[in-house]
């Protein structure tokens, strides 16, 4: 950590960043104005600003879906495969459901998917990690073993795997519902996290300020949440931005390919796999979850590159 | 060395049971396990032949002892056989591989010819123009679904646009080449590259992205170093700098990151196989999916566990003789 502290303080044109990072005696308006660094910092990566914008814009879609569209699984015999107008902006699909509708319902999918397997890699990284990393020894050596033993499968073979099992055995009732894919996929994506928190901690559990709170007698579980996670928190939220982006396309690749979340409901994934067929004749089928995506995605990419430069400064490239 | 690379071995181990215990368990998990084809196909047998049928395959021995028979196999190459081919498991992959190391070698050669080159310019001219549309290619490149990018190359290439000459699409849409033609010569040579660049485009995109930015930011961290500075001052040319001094240095976790990534090789790209009807593994793992045959999508599971373990090991091994900075512990 005291690394990262040279780097802010060398790091030109911050220098509020010096004042708010260096161990000091903590003044009182110490959080406030490290919040404004950090935005300000954040704000300064233009794309980042820009990425922030799309990604609400987009998050905002999915949470009004319902009351902006008509009803993503209404049938019509009339209007199958229609042109986009009007009344269909993005046209309709072969039984005349409204496209537009099912691309922003389709969203308020895959964005679930994306936060729930997040909050389950970073729930289960930062334990595995900060006991690793705090405890050393023999709980380290066994908890990177595991970390190394997940790290070993094929991510999406094993997927396909349990969207196979899914499909196929009494789980079979689950099949239109997400909730299962999300927390699969949390349970097959935390490694990363586990390894950069391991690292922090190793890194913090040997300053002063952690030996002083241990003098007066404070317990491990109180180090670890007090004091030592504040200081893993710049790496782990820039992880787990960039997590949830990796998971939204991981969820759409399985659905895709059909292993995923199943038709009738509606992620950006299985619509691409139902417009496949239509690719020539209705082309915006595809491209609208596509580019859905394809957009949140690099929002969220964009956004992670701006908290690192604002949270995480050291491993700035 | 040798010592190092025999602990590390020996230490792959505990790694491998843990991975051959989980697949034997998700086999153990799967709908009716290995008589289930008996049953599926409606042989008419009774409860007491279907008994009989379990009893010779081992199926009533406790569960260790049939795991421990199915690991022996497993280690001497048998994976048993694929349920919807009736072929030996080994057969099936055997068949795919040839197909897959080809498109991905291509595809990892036409990588690098392009990576290498962008990721050293950029690092060299940082924060210029080139750099600045560099940065916005990459960030495209890894935000963009491969299979998205796989459905938009195929809609503009086959589906849109026409070749001049014959009228019809200008590339096809997927195969390894075209069937029921036989070509020789130049016009084979021809046939199999058309059908190439599709695939190709679609895997080399991403990867171009992560390569070439993961270059840049290490040739950054080598170019601003002390011996750089040295290489200059003696009157070197920036050519043989950049290139020979610190290329070089950038290379050794580029080469880490390769070895890494070799496991791709052989389990192909899935999307890029599914979409362009290529009869790689990815695909053959895709169609046992399908067909619910779980004794393939285990096998395959497990060789590339093994293949993950192994090239983790070889980027370490790699890693520590091209940086002799590097202790061996």
């Amino acid at each position: 950590m005291r690394d990262a502290t040279e780097a802010a303080a060398l790091e030109p044109g911050s220098g509020l960043g010096d004042d708010a990072r260096n161990p000091g005696p903590a003044k009182q308006s110490d959080t406030h104005s490290m919040a404004r660094v950090y935005t300000r910092r954040f704000f300064r990566h233009r794309l980042a600003a820009a990425g922030l914008v799309v990604l609400v814009l987009v998050t905002l879609s999915a949470i009004l879906a319902p009351y902006m569209t008509q009803d993503p699984n209404a049938l019509s015999a009339s209007e199958r495969k229609a042109a986009p107008s009007l009344a269909h902006w993005f046209g309709t699909d072969e039984a005349g459901r409204d496209i537009l509708a099912r691309t922003l319902h389709g969203g308020r999918i895959s964005i679930a998917v994306g936060l729930i397997a997040t909050g389950i890699s970073l729930l289960i990284g930062t334990l595995v990690g900060a006991v690793a990393g705090y405890f050393g020894g023999l709980v380290d050596a066994a908890l990177m073993r595991l970390t190394d033993a997940f790290l070993c499968f094929p991510q999406l073979f094993v997927l396909i795997v349990f969207g196979t099992l899914i499909r196929t055995t009494e789980l079979r009732v689950l099949q239109g519902n997400m909730i299962p894919i999300a927390i699969i996929i949390g349970l097959l994506s935390w490694m990363g996290l586990a390894r950069i928190v391991r690292a922090t901690f190793l890194a913090l559990r040997e300053q002063d300020y952690v030996e002083a709170a241990r003098s007066v007698g404070a317990g491990n579980g109180r180090i670890m949440l007090r004091h030592v996670l504040p200081g893993a928190v710049g790496p782990i939220v820039v992880q787990a931005t960039l997590l949830i982006a990796v998971t939204i396309i991981t969820e759409s690749g399985l659905s895709y390919l059909g292993f995923g979340v199943q038709p009738p409901t509606s992620s950006w994934g299985n619509l691409l796999e139902g417009a496949k067929p239509f690719l020539q004749t209705l082309p915006v089928y595809a491209i609208a979850p596509g580019m859905m995506i394809f957009l949140t995605v690099m929002s969220i990419n964009f956004v992670g590159d701006g908290l690192r430069d604002a949270l995480d400064p050291h491993s700035r490239h | 060395m040798g010592g190092y690379i025999l602990r590390r071995a020996l230490g792959a181990i505990p790694l491998l049971l843990f991975v051959s215990i989980v697949v034997y368990g998700l086999l153990e998990l799967s709908p009716g396990g290995p008589t289930s084809m008996y049953m599926r196909r409606g042989t008419g047998m009774s409860a007491a032949d279907l008994a009989q049928v379990e009893a010779s395959l081992g199926l009533n021995d406790p569960l260790y002892i049939q795991y421990s028979r199915w690991l022996g196999k497993v280690v001497q190459g048998d994976f048993g056989m694929a349920t919807t081919s009736s072929r030996p498991v080994s057969d099936e992959i055997l068949d795919r591989l040839p197909n897959t190391l080809y498109l991905m070698g291509v595809a990892w050669v036409v990588t690098m010819l392009i990576a290498i080159p962008i990721g050293i310019l950029s690092a060299v001219k940082q924060y210029s123009k080139f750099d600045h549309l560099v940065t916005a290619m990459t960030f495209v490149g890894q935000s963009i679904p491969s299979f998205f990018l796989g459905l938009i190359l195929l809609l503009v290439f086959y589906m849109r646009l026409d070749n001049p000459f014959t009228g019809g699409p200008l590339l096809p849409s997927g195969g390894v080449k075209t069937i029921g033609q036989t070509l020789t010569g130049w016009d084979m040579i021809k046939d199999r590259v058309l059908h190439l660049i599709l695939p190709v485009t679609m895997l080399a995109a991403t990867w171009i992205a992560w390569y070439s930015r993961f270059l840049r930011a290490s040739m950054l961290e080598t170019i601003h170093l002390d011996y750089i500075r040295t290489g200059r001052a003696k009157g070197l040319t920036e050519r043989i700098v950049i290139l020979r001094h610190a290329f070089r240095n950038a290379a050794i976790p580029l080469v880490t990151l390769m070895a890494l990534d070799l496991p791709l090789l052989f389990t192909g790209a899935l999307f890029a196989e599914v979409i362009f009807s290529w009869p790689g593994m990815g695909r053959l793992f895709f169609q046992a999916a399908e067909r619910r045959d779980y004794g393939l999508l285990m096998a395959i599971i497990m060789i590339t566990s093994f293949l993950i373990i192994l090239a983790n090991l070889l980027a370490d091994i790699a890693y520590r003789l091209l940086d002799p900075r590097i202790k061996l512990r």
